[in-house]
């Protein structure tokens, strides 16, 4: 029976809006990023790469690094965190209940989870009450507004973005391989070192790009709890579009966020396809031989 | 209770008793509990100090004029609560109905531009929220539209298509295909196909999709912030603008009852949460 192919019936009107919604936006950021600065804010329709060069400018490359450092320091806090978490709530007989914990922090909102951060290390605070109170400290500890606290509130918002694919991974590896290692001789650091951490290779690159890019595209964390010294990239990107109408460079440092995103992303897809690969040769492996003991 | 015979169950069936999963005390056991403590104290400080009588930091006993107040004299807060609310299920359902067909599209048929369609439904989700804001923000003003609630509703319906998208979609990889040829082949046209037989099936996809959208779109600040105007403050705004420029005990009191809220909304859902975590 033939059949006529509505295909591209159904995929229209998501396309159209995105298009219209989602690419010509982003189209028009491109532009202006090679376009020059008008004179009374917003963009020139002359082309230029000064936006580009003004990248290399001292102030702004400070945040970069700066951008980096605080992204890669909360990424790297984060997935030490949430390893072992995500291993506790595998191996746990009441896998519904930890998963629970988790998630309620998790699903509350954002702003709430950023004001109770400054409602503890505010100078009128809970924490800076309470040394208060057990007399260490007479006057305020200014523990907001700084880089510390940045790191500090980012850990807190994206650690379940780290722990959930942990948890998914761990949760699907064979416990039994890890038995059979330690019956081998092997240590029990040794043998998750050498024959749970490859397997859970995918779950953590997940669980660094999940953390990674949201964090490195940060706005209303150092917003909140930073100060003038831990502006991210993003805080420049809004300064330059609402306060200092600089649109070329707000486009420009967007375009250039964009691209580290859409490198990480591809590294993410790129070891999927790998670890997809692998896991079906392994497959095909253990059809060809029933005692398959190389797969590892 | 239930958990604990399941797992006897499943040790009784394979005849040798399975290793125990779980000893009184492991390092990771101790990580899980320090992550829980660190996740929740910053929400247990605002429960307590939702009921704090005075307005500065020290606590001067129990009161719970800050809940009063919320309810009956915070009616811009319950403005931005029915406009979030408009948003929210205004553009789930948007975003529903175009992610869903969009999926039904490119998981029955093959046609050209069909991995385009697939990456471009993706790449919402992957760019910053700051880019898409500040686009969004450009092209309105680029083409004149007024700020407001259109603008909004247009931008939680644009960030909103790929999680319904990919739910959907992975809804429908899951099942067999062969009975849609059925029904083509038993002479059921387009229509009757895809309401009677590919919507029944598609609906836990779909229903997740929209939930999905719903709380992405009652949690978003930093897209709104910038193509939000006059008039169209959204409850995360609210309280971004409470933080920014004095903070009210209300707010405290209005945490409270959303994470108790958010707690409600959870407990039910606590054993489809694997699921939700393997999709997340």
């Amino acid at each position: 029976m033939r059949q006529r192919n509505y295909g591209p019936l159904y995929a229209a009107p998501q396309t159209a809006w995105l298009l219209l919604f989602f690419a010509a936006p982003l189209s028009i950021i491109v532009a202006y990023s090679f376009m020059q600065k008008d004179l009374y804010g917003g963009a020139k329709a002359v082309f230029s790469l000064e936006a580009y060069k003004s990248l290399a400018n001292p102030a702004i490359l400070k945040v970069a690094f700066r951008t980096l450092w605080v992204s890669l320091a909360a990424t790297a806090v984060t997935l030490l965190l949430a390893l072992p978490c995500g291993y506790s709530i595998a191996r746990s007989r009441n896998q519904p209940m930890r998963l629970f914990l988790i998630i309620v922090p998790f699903w509350t909102n954002f702003l709430v989870r950023c004001y109770a951060w400054i409602s503890i290390l505010g100078n009128e605070g809970f924490l800076n009450d309470f040394l208060r109170w057990i007399g260490l400290t007479k006057e305020p500890v200014q523990f907001l507004y700084n880089q510390w606290a940045v790191i500090l509130v980012l850990v807190y918002m994206y650690l379940p973005y780290a722990i959930l694919p942990l948890f998914s991974t761990i949760d699907k590896f064979d416990f039994t391989l890890l038995e059979a290692a330690r019956d081998l001789g092997a240590s029990k650091f040794r043998a998750i070192k050498l024959v749970l951490m490859p397997n859970i290779r995918s779950g953590i690159i997940t669980a660094v790009l999940f953390t990674f890019i949201p964090i490195f595209g940060a706005y209303a964390v150092p917003l909140l709890v930073g100060g003038k010294d831990s502006y991210m990239l993003g805080n420049i990107i809004a300064d330059q579009v609402t306060k200092t109408k600089n649109w070329p460079l707000a486009a420009s440092i967007s375009v250039t966020v964009t691209l580290i995103t859409a490198i990480a992303a591809m590294v993410y897809l790129a070891s999927e396809k790998r670890a997809e690969a692998a896991a079906e040769k392994e497959a095909a492996s253990i059809d060809n031989s029933e005692n398959a003991g190389g797969s590892l | 209770m239930k958990d604990r015979n399941g797992a006897a169950a499943r040790c009784g069936q394979s005849g040798v008793p399975r290793p125990r999963r779980q000893r009184h005390f492991s390092f990771s056991n101790l990580a899980y509990w320090i992550t829980i403590v660190f996740l929740f104290l910053p929400l247990l400080a605002l429960f307590f100090y939702s009921f704090n009588r005075s307005k500065g930091g020290s606590w001067d006993g129990f009161s719970t004029i800050w809940y009063e107040k919320l309810i009956f004299e915070s009616p811009s807060l319950w403005q931005a609560f029915s406009n979030s609310l408009i948003i929210a299920l205004g553009s789930a359902t948007l975003a529903t109905i175009l992610g869903g067909l969009a999926a039904v599209g490119t998981s029955r048929y093959r046609f050209a531009g069909r991995a385009a369609v697939r990456g471009l439904a993706y790449l919402p989700m992957i760019l910053p929220e700051i880019v898409v804001g500040v686009s969004l923000l450009v092209f309105f003003a680029g083409i004149h539209f007024r700020l407001g609630m259109w603008t909004i509703l247009i931008a939680h319906v644009t960030f909103n298509i790929p999680f319904v998208y990919l739910l959907v979609d992975a809804r429908l990889e899951e099942f067999d295909t062969s009975v849609i040829e059925a029904a083509h082949d038993l002479g059921a046209n387009e229509m009757q196909t895809l309401l009677r037989v590919i919507l029944p099936m598609a609906l836990p996809g779909i229903a997740s999709g929209f939930l999905a959208a719903v709380t992405l779109s009652l949690e978003d600040f930093v897209i709104t912030f910038f193509v939000s105007g006059a008039g169209s403050t959204t409850l995360p705004l609210y309280i971004y603008s409470a933080i920014r420029f004095g903070v009210s005990p209300v707010i405290n009191a209005l945490s409270a009852v959303m994470v108790m809220g958010t707690i409600l909304l959870v407990y039910p859902l606590r054993n489809f949460l694997k699921t939700f975590a393997a999709r997340a």
